[in-house]
């Protein structure tokens, strides 16, 4: 494989700085590589040649300077980009083009990140596979009959499969990090209000986050402090510098380090070979001087309840928007229908399975008569998590566990399942719920032969930690080339 | 508190939610939802009458800025997207009943 394909983010940032290859060479290689295997992976919806040859034209003209100038870019179709086709893997949404700018994106841009184009996701981020997708799943680089993850499993699959070095995810429940875990890449979700929301379409406001995906931890860090820190467009964004996460990622020390391993990810539903790696990343932490020791959080035993209550309260409220007055699809206007006929219609043929399952279930659980016991109950909990969260933190710097249950399933399998759709994101969800960041590192292959991933947690605004960790663990093992055991496509 | 969701709570959700579903898509959903809701009615397992909820994670109340003016969309592109338009607005479908 062309060794521009396979080269990190860091390492082509400093091959196109000193000259030695043009940010266009890097941007018609990923290109030629999207058109060589992506009808496989199925990673893009939408590929923006013209705008990633322009952008990598003004990297190499000298215009724009920076520690990832000139690197291509998989962005998450969740996040709006001017004159770019932006989906969310809606039907309700087909070929929208947005009039703005996310903050994220303009931040990217002014570093010299050349975003390929638009990847794959579940509808509006709801999924765990890809497969509630409207346009199709994305497939997994590891196997192709298997799920890369999800809701960002169309980032996930193009990092791993060398179509691009770094993606955009964003993480509700765990869209960053279960597919980083399943194809064997790194996945970080940033403190809640570390990275502005503003241009993110919007699922479960008060959970949703965007973060980065990268192959090397350093990369992924790399990418947060770019599109971290506070936005006044985003009214929940923090008003505090980000956290040194590069330089942590860097550092990659864990001596003296205090790790806390979660009682309560273990056990039934977990596959041998993931609870296999796992203690083996464990066992390696204590060996670079972290002691370690075991953490009961009682209340994660309630985290995917309550999820499952809050994300589809607040979905049901956040996709009001889509009325089929002002932007989007509107079917059945035939001169004769009322707004309210049309609009019924509209979303009944915009909306994929999933998306109406949780606006149901959003709408039931804030009816009149359920409220205290379903959404008011699941704030209550919420808040107990986040004193489990508390607690750990006040005895252990991080928590540890696996980032998912089992390796990547295989498409078909869960679909028609939706308990069983929503254990993938069993361990991540607490993280949302309390607010702090969370990130999956690669820890090697399980009995499968397929990726799994650690999952390290860390108190709010401490996301350096969780570099840290996860660099030691990259340097220790050489999860950075894990990827290479994966089949050629 | 488990409570049985039949075809017609989900039809009446359905309405309140703007989703005109399908009698096959009400049958689906009734049974899926059935068993969803009592996946996640264990929250009521947690003894919480005492425990504060939460909104949100982060502790913030109001959140100010400078009120200055700054440039907007303007109404072309905010109307570039729109299903329908008509001298610079929105054009949509009746609101209003016939004999109204």
């Amino acid at each position: 494989m062309n060794e521009l394909l396979t080269a990190t983010a860091t390492e082509l940032a400093a091959r196109i700085a000193s000259r030695e290859v043009s940010a266009v060479e890097v941007a018609q290689a990923h290109l030629a590589r999207i058109a060589e295997v992506d009808e496989k992976v199925h990673a893009f919806l939408h590929v923006d040649t013209g705008g990633a040859l322009a952008q990598a034209r003004r990297v190499d003209a000298g215009e724009i300077t920076g520690p990832l100038a000139g690197v291509p870019l998989a962005l998450k179709d969740v996040i709006v980009t001017k004159g770019v086709p932006t989906t969310a893997g809606s039907r309700i949404l087909e070929g929208w083009i947005p009039p703005y700018d996310a903050t994220i994106v303009e931040r990217m841009r002014a570093a010299g990140i050349v975003v390929l184009g638009k990847t794959n996701m579940d509808e509006f981020a709801m999924g765990s596979s890809t497969e509630h997708s409207a346009y199709g799943p994305s497939r997994n680089p590891w196997d192709l009959t298997r799920t890369p993850g999800g809701s960002g499993g169309g980032s996930s699959a193009a990092v791993a499969s060398y179509q691009a070095p770094l993606g955009i995810g964003t993480d509700t429940g765990g869209s960053i990090r279960q597919p980083a875990a399943v194809t064997g890449t790194v996945g970080a979700k940033p403190t809640y209000g570390g990275v502005s929301r503003y241009g993110l379409i919007a699922f479960s406001s008060s959970l949703d986050q965007a973060g980065p995906c990268a192959r090397t931890v350093l990369d992924a860090a790399l990418l947060h402090e770019v599109i971290g820190g506070h936005d006044p467009r985003d009214s929940t964004s923090i008003d505090a510098p980000v956290p040194p996460v590069v330089e942590a990622a860097r550092q990659a020390d864990v001596t003296g380090m205090r790790i806390g391993v979660v009682t309560q990810f273990k056990g039934d539903g977990y596959q041998p070979g993931v609870l296999a790696r796992f203690e083996e990343s464990v066992a390696l932490l204590e060996k670079l001087g972290a002691s370690i020791e075991e953490v009961s959080c009682p209340h994660f035993d309630y985290a995917l309840p309550a999820y499952y209550l809050i994300a589809p309260s607040e979905a049901s409220s956040n996709l009001a928007r889509y009325d089929a007055m002002r932007y989007g699809l509107r079917v059945g206007d035939d001169g004769d229908a009322s707004a309210e006929e049309v609009m019924a219609a509209t979303r009944d043929a915009g909306f994929g399975a999933e998306v109406k399952r949780r606006i149901i279930l959003g709408t039931y659980a804030l009816s009149a008569g359920y409220y205290d016991a379903y959404y008011g109950q699941a704030q209550k909990v919420r808040t107990l998590i986040t004193r489990d969260f508390a607690s750990a933190f006040e005895r252990v710097d991080v928590l540890v566990s696996p980032t998912t249950p089992t390796t990547a399933f295989t498409l078909g399998e869960r679909v028609d399942d939706p308990m069983a759709m929503y254990l993938a994101d069993l361990c991540t969800i607490p993280s949302n719920l309390y607010g702090g960041p969370g990130l999956s590192v690669p820890c090697g292959l399980s009995d499968d032969g397929l990726p799994v991933g650690l999952q390290i947690m860390a108190p709010v605004q401490a996301d350096d930690r969780m570099y840290r960790v996860a660099a030691a663990v990259e340097a220790a093992l050489g999860s950075d080339k894990l990827l290479e055991k994966a089949p050629r496509l | 508190m488990t409570t049985a969701i039949t075809r017609d709570d989900v039809a009446h959700l359905a309405r309140l939610a703007r989703i005109a579903m399908t009698d096959d898509e009400l049958d689906a959903l009734a049974a899926q939802l059935d068993v969803i809701l009592g996946a996640v009615a264990r929250v009521q397992e947690v003894a919480a009458a005492d425990i504060p909820p939460t909104s949100h994670s982060l502790d913030l109340t109001n959140v100010y800025r400078p009120d200055e003016l700054v440039p907007s969309l303007g109404a072309e592109a905010a109307l570039a997207a729109a299903p329908a338009a008509e001298d610079g607005r929105f054009r949509v479908p009746r609101i209003l009943d016939e004999e109204a």
